[in-house]
């Protein structure tokens, strides 16, 4: 029973308040909805020619974000839906992408020991690896799909632009990461 | 994410199991769309429609900011060759004014060559304006969005042009939206010939920025600047839409073909339905 002049009649200190279900609510989309967000950013067109052929793979930037600073906090699943969308909105084979982020997230959780406590500039030399592995898992499965070998040119680039860019968006999630999660 | 107290190690270990067993279905879910995609299945395009028709209002809004920015640098690049453009510009005015005569004698003499010979006219394509919210290059895949679907009555295998020539088809169509693979996607096939010498050809994507010319019956007669059109064959496009120039024929059998329409500077792209049903079947439920 709670006692008479607390602030609310029928407050119960076991049940979470609406601002704990809320904070919750924000710990659980916010990963996977400001992925979201980014892939559609990326996919917006730039209106300049030479960018858009080697536009980052910036939603592989926060799968690996998220699964190198908080794991589980961007579940499988998550990880697997927004691979399709990815891939329905880029007209790659439907199914790729997902594949991909989950092989990044895989990776990356069977060395969670290494990535623990390790300074910055550690966990992006490990992107730098991961970035490369997956656009060559990707544009070998793609050329394996075709039965016809893509250009690499492009890739390479769209690569190397893709670790330039992780900085930048490692320290716009590092916020939001802190935003969220502030208590930890 | 709250971090488990204390766990016991078989429950610890029973997550783990858990965690790797999910890995293991969602990878092997991935693979199977993908084989089932190959598969051509109405099921994996509806799937693919409905993600873009669910995207298409976001992408709509986050259109805009970029469209802006990229006005003002495209301002400030305008101001600084004014002067030069405009020259250039009077210059192909009086050229073109001429051509315009040309084409005036030639309608007319066409209209009279054709009303001598009761000529059948083709039939009116009926066009379809709409507006490019996503750009997808790369070495993935080449498309774009555009918001019309199917209920502006675009359709699968319709043909995409700008003011410069054909962009490329409708791949899949939602109800408000749809996704056209360029011509230089690796997806992309058109049947076209060379203008002058006739030579027919299909233009191939290979994910790069020129498509090549394969499968020509008489390669020796194609030189670098030659103009490539749609030659009309399969029925797909009607025949004589510009598409490019040959850029380079080089010694191992590449033609490549620079493109009149540049990705990354498309606005607005008309759709057109030429009431052409060639090979590209309409699968999505017409």
């Amino acid at each position: 029973m709670v006692p008479r002049g607390a602030p609310r009649g029928d407050y119960d200190p076991t049940q979470p308040t609406l601002w704990q279900r809320l904070d919750w609510l924000a710990r659980t989309l916010v990963p996977g909805g400001l992925t979201l967000v980014m892939l559609l950013i990326s996919v917006a067109p730039s209106r300049l020619p030479g960018f858009v052929h080697v536009t980052p793979m910036v939603a592989l930037i926060c799968v690996y974000y998220w699964a190198v600073t908080r794991p589980g906090a961007l579940g499988y699943g998550t990880a697997f839906l927004l691979g399709l969308v990815e891939d329905s909105l880029t007209g790659v084979p439907l199914g790729l992408s997902s594949l991909a982020f989950l092989i990044t997230q895989a990776t990356v959780a069977s060395q969670y020991k290494y990535f623990l406590g390790k300074p910055f500039l550690v966990t992006w030399w490990a992107f730098f690896l991961i970035a490369a592995g997956i656009a060559l898992f990707k544009g070998l499965a793609l050329s394996a799909y075709h039965g016809q070998l893509i250009t690499m040119t492009a890739l390479v680039f769209s690569t190397l632009l893709t670790i330039a860019m992780y900085p930048p968006f490692a320290w716009l999630l590092s916020r939001v990461s802190h935003l969220v999660f502030r208590e930890s | 994410m709250k971090p488990p107290s204390a766990p016991t190690p078989r429950l610890s270990a029973l997550r783990a199991l858990l965690h790797k067993s999910a890995f293991v279905a969602l990878a092997g879910l991935a693979f199977a769309v993908m084989l089932l995609g190959k598969a051509d299945t109405l099921l994996i395009e509806r799937m693919r429609a409905t993600v873009i028709d669910a995207a298409a209002p976001l992408l709509e809004v986050l259109a805009t900011p970029a469209e802006n920015v990229a006005a003002v640098f495209a301002n400030l690049r305008q101001l600084s060759v004014l002067r030069a453009e405009n020259e250039r510009l009077s210059e192909e005015n009086d050229r073109l004014g001429r051509w315009q005569a040309v084409a005036r004698q030639l309608e007319a003499e066409n209209e009279a060559l054709r009303s001598l010979l009761h000529y059948v006219p083709d039939p009116t394509a009926h066009t379809i304006s709409a507006r490019v919210v996503a750009d997808t290059g790369g070495s993935f895949a080449r498309s774009l969005l555009v918001l019309a679907g199917e209920r502006n009555g675009v359709r699968r295998g319709q043909a995409v042009l700008s003011g410069q020539g054909l962009v490329g088809t409708i791949a899949d169509a939602g109800q408000r939206s749809a996704r056209v693979l360029l011509l230089t996607d690796i997806n992309s096939r058109v049947p076209v010939l060379l203008e002058e010498s006739r030579v027919r050809a299909i233009l191939m994507g290979d994910n790069d920025d020129m498509p090549q010319l394969r499968f020509l019956k008489e390669r020796a007669q194609v030189r670098p600047g030659d103009r490539v059109v749609t030659s009309g064959d399969a029925r797909v496009f009607p025949p004589g839409i510009p598409v490019g120039v040959v850029a380079s024929v080089d010694d191992k059998g590449g033609i490549g073909v620079d493109l009149f329409v540049e990705q990354g500077r498309l606005d607005v792209v008309r759709i057109v339905d030429f009431g052409l049903n060639g090979i590209l079947p309409d699968q999505g439920g017409m």
